[in-house]
């Protein structure tokens, strides 16, 4: 997946890390060190956790601020207003963890999730970070979780690296390799149970959070990603490298959904296009690149009311077009994601 | 073709380097990037913009660069002029795609590779203004860039959110970081303050209100104003045209015009 410099030796060889062109490769240490003759070992170890978690489903845009985390938070929303389903938000973005506020919680320190977070390990955290960075405080889990505070609902779980800092000002300032650690730690690490559907939001791009989530999920068969846009050309065309993304990574797509489509104005009604889709949108490009699109959901501005306030615009505002539009969405979703059930013996028996 | 390290170089020329920042995508940096340097240039100056957005290079098309090519000199990577007149030159990794679909995977240590050479072997040559468009976040393009910067300081920042308070969540760790690595805050922009319908003219506020405002309260960092939505500044952007020249009508252009003029009077300037 990452590019090799050329001439490189291969990782397997008994040169790896050592030849010439090895200088300035980012792996040469690991290669030096003989673990690139090995597949990560968390790749197998990620597998056993995640058979008991049926579908996962990447939410994804090679653009930022076009409703990634808005999206997976309300398909987390939608899917687990069926008691009876499982779900779990995993959020990715490690710089800029937006799902503990759109879920309504903010403040809660992750001791305050009940079972999804219930483990044996001990988790290292860092706070407040400049390069290098230094491991400093541990969590004792079996102590924090004491506390017995309120899930979201009791069969939503969410995680994010939000909750592991203690101030709302605290920057996560990391470079590549340490987010990807804790990516897997989050996919490894975390109790996640039996799911029905585990949905990971990303950070915008096409980098480390990203090559390291389909990495990490790679034996694990990830269902597929959903990919968010909005009309613009200028969100279009970062959308596109995300799709060849996809195709390079061999991640299925779902399909995509288009936010902020139209706005109607709360007082005449009339329709206006705040984002202008000067090249057709989502659908010319979808048309183009033949794949499905899942739907077009309207600029409203109660969605963002609703973030705001860490409530489900759902429920908020259940007969709304932008609320019917998501409905349609999230089952298209399932109905993909029935499609490709996985085998019988993938599944851990009761 | 080793690029000299203590060698003032190719930054050499420029007087004020700004960083536009956000903790937040899509709120606007690109188009304040693009607005200021454009606002700056009617103002007489040279400007110079690095886009080191590597994932989603959006400057080019901004400024209907696209498919330019990127040519070699004796010192280094020569950018991108998008006027006849020379007075803003660009530097993206938009123009080193082969296709422009293609998409850059790259982790870190990589991009922070790219975003050296961006600083050191291009040659900017004089520049009245460097601003620098950046990702969302606080990783390695932000770092990178900071210390490659650095030698040539003080540098200053432009930070931009929306009014929701999601926004805000993420902005106010961005200023942490601004306060970790010794980026003097010039001030925050609030981004897509409220859509006045065209048919009613009633405003109605898209996005939540009040974030830019409170961000600069918490913050106590100077708050710049509040630029509306308006569907003719995105368009302008998509089609890459002179959104100042052709747009002074606009409801936009208050808050860009004035935002221009806190940095023509606040930017810190490098001494020489």
């Amino acid at each position: 997946m990452e590019e090799v410099p050329q001439g490189c030796p291969g990782t397997g060889s008994a040169q790896a890390g050592r030849g010439a062109s090895c200088q300035g490769c980012p792996n040469q240490r690991l290669c030096a060190s003989g673990a690139g003759a090995a597949p990560d070992p968390a790749i197998e170890e990620i597998k056993e956790k995640m058979k008991t978690v049926k579908h996962k489903i990447l939410v994804l845009s090679g653009k930022g601020g076009v409703g990634k985390s808005t999206f997976s938070a309300h398909l987390a929303h939608g899917l687990a207003e069926d008691e009876n389903t499982q779900v779990a938000l995993l959020d990715i973005d490690i710089c800029g963890p937006s799902i503990p506020k759109i879920m309504g919680l903010e403040g809660e320190q992750a001791c305050a999730l009940g079972h999804v977070f219930r483990t044996d390990t001990v988790w290292a955290c860092s706070t407040v970070l400049s390069p290098p960075v230094y491991l400093s405080a541990s969590i004792d889990w079996a102590t924090l979780l004491d506390s017995g505070t309120q899930f979201v609902e009791d069969n939503l779980g969410v995680m994010s690296v939000g909750f592991l800092l203690s101030s709302p000002d605290d920057a996560v300032i990391w470079r590549g390799p340490k987010k990807n650690g804790m990516i897997k730690q989050f996919l490894r690490d975390v109790d996640w149970g039996e799911l029905d559907y585990l949905i990971v939001d990303t950070p915008p791009g096409t980098s480390d959070e990203h090559l390291s989530a389909v990495q990490y999920l790679s034996a694990a068969r990830l269902d597929g990603a959903v990919i968010i846009t909005t009309p613009q050309e200028v969100s279009l065309q970062d959308v596109r490298k995300e799709i060849n993304f996809c195709h390079k990574v061999k991640v299925p797509i779902i399909g995509v959904v288009e936010n902020m489509s139209v706005f109607v104005c709360p007082k005449c009604k009339k329709e206006s296009q705040i984002f202008p889709p000067t090249t057709g949108g989502a659908e010319v490009m979808c048309q183009d690149l033949k794949i499905p699109l899942l739907g077009k959901v309207p600029l409203d501005p109660h969605i963002g009311k609703s973030c705001d306030k860490g409530q489900s615009f759902l429920t908020d505002a259940p007969a709304s077009a932008a609320a019917l539009a998501y409905r349609s969405i999230i089952q298209r979703i399932q109905e993909f994601c029935g499609h490709h059930q996985p085998k019988e013996e993938h599944l851990v028996g009761s | 073709e080793a690029a000299e390290a203590a060698e003032p170089g190719n930054l050499a020329g420029v007087r004020h380097i700004l960083l536009v920042l956000s903790g937040k995508g899509g709120v606007g940096k690109s188009t304040i990037s693009t607005e200021l340097a454009l606002a700056l240039r009617h103002a007489g100056k040279k400007v110079g913009i690095l886009d080191v957005d590597l994932c989603g290079p959006s400057i080019p098309r901004m400024l209907r660069a696209q498919g330019r090519a990127v040519h070699q000199c004796d010192s280094g990577w020569v950018p991108v002029f998008v006027d006849q007149e020379q007075s803003i030159s660009l530097m993206s990794v938009g123009f080193l795609l082969e296709s422009p679909d293609e998409a850059v995977v790259w982790r870190g240590p990589k991009k922070n590779a790219l975003i050296k050479q961006f600083v050191s072997d291009v040659a900017w040559g004089q520049l009245d203004y460097l601003v620098v468009d950046t990702p969302p976040g606080t990783s390695d393009e932000h770092m990178a860039a900071v210390e490659a910067l650095r030698p040539y300081g003080p540098l200053g920042a432009l930070v931009v959110t929306t009014p929701q308070a999601v926004s805000v969540g993420d902005v106010r760790r961005e200023l942490t970081f601004c306060r970790k690595t010794g980026l003097q805050v010039v001030g925050i922009v609030e981004n897509m303050s409220g859509f006045v319908c065209p048919h009613c003219t009633e405003c109605t506020n898209v996005f939540s209100r009040g974030g830019g405002a409170e961000l600069a309260r918490l913050t106590g960092v100077p708050f710049l104003g509040s630029v509306p939505l308006d569907p003719e500044l995105t368009r302008s952007l998509e089609e890459g045209r002179d959104f100042i020249r052709d747009f002074p009508q606009s409801p936009a252009f208050p808050a860009l015009s004035s935002i221009a003029q806190k940095v023509l009077s606040e930017a810190p300037a490098r001494l020489s």
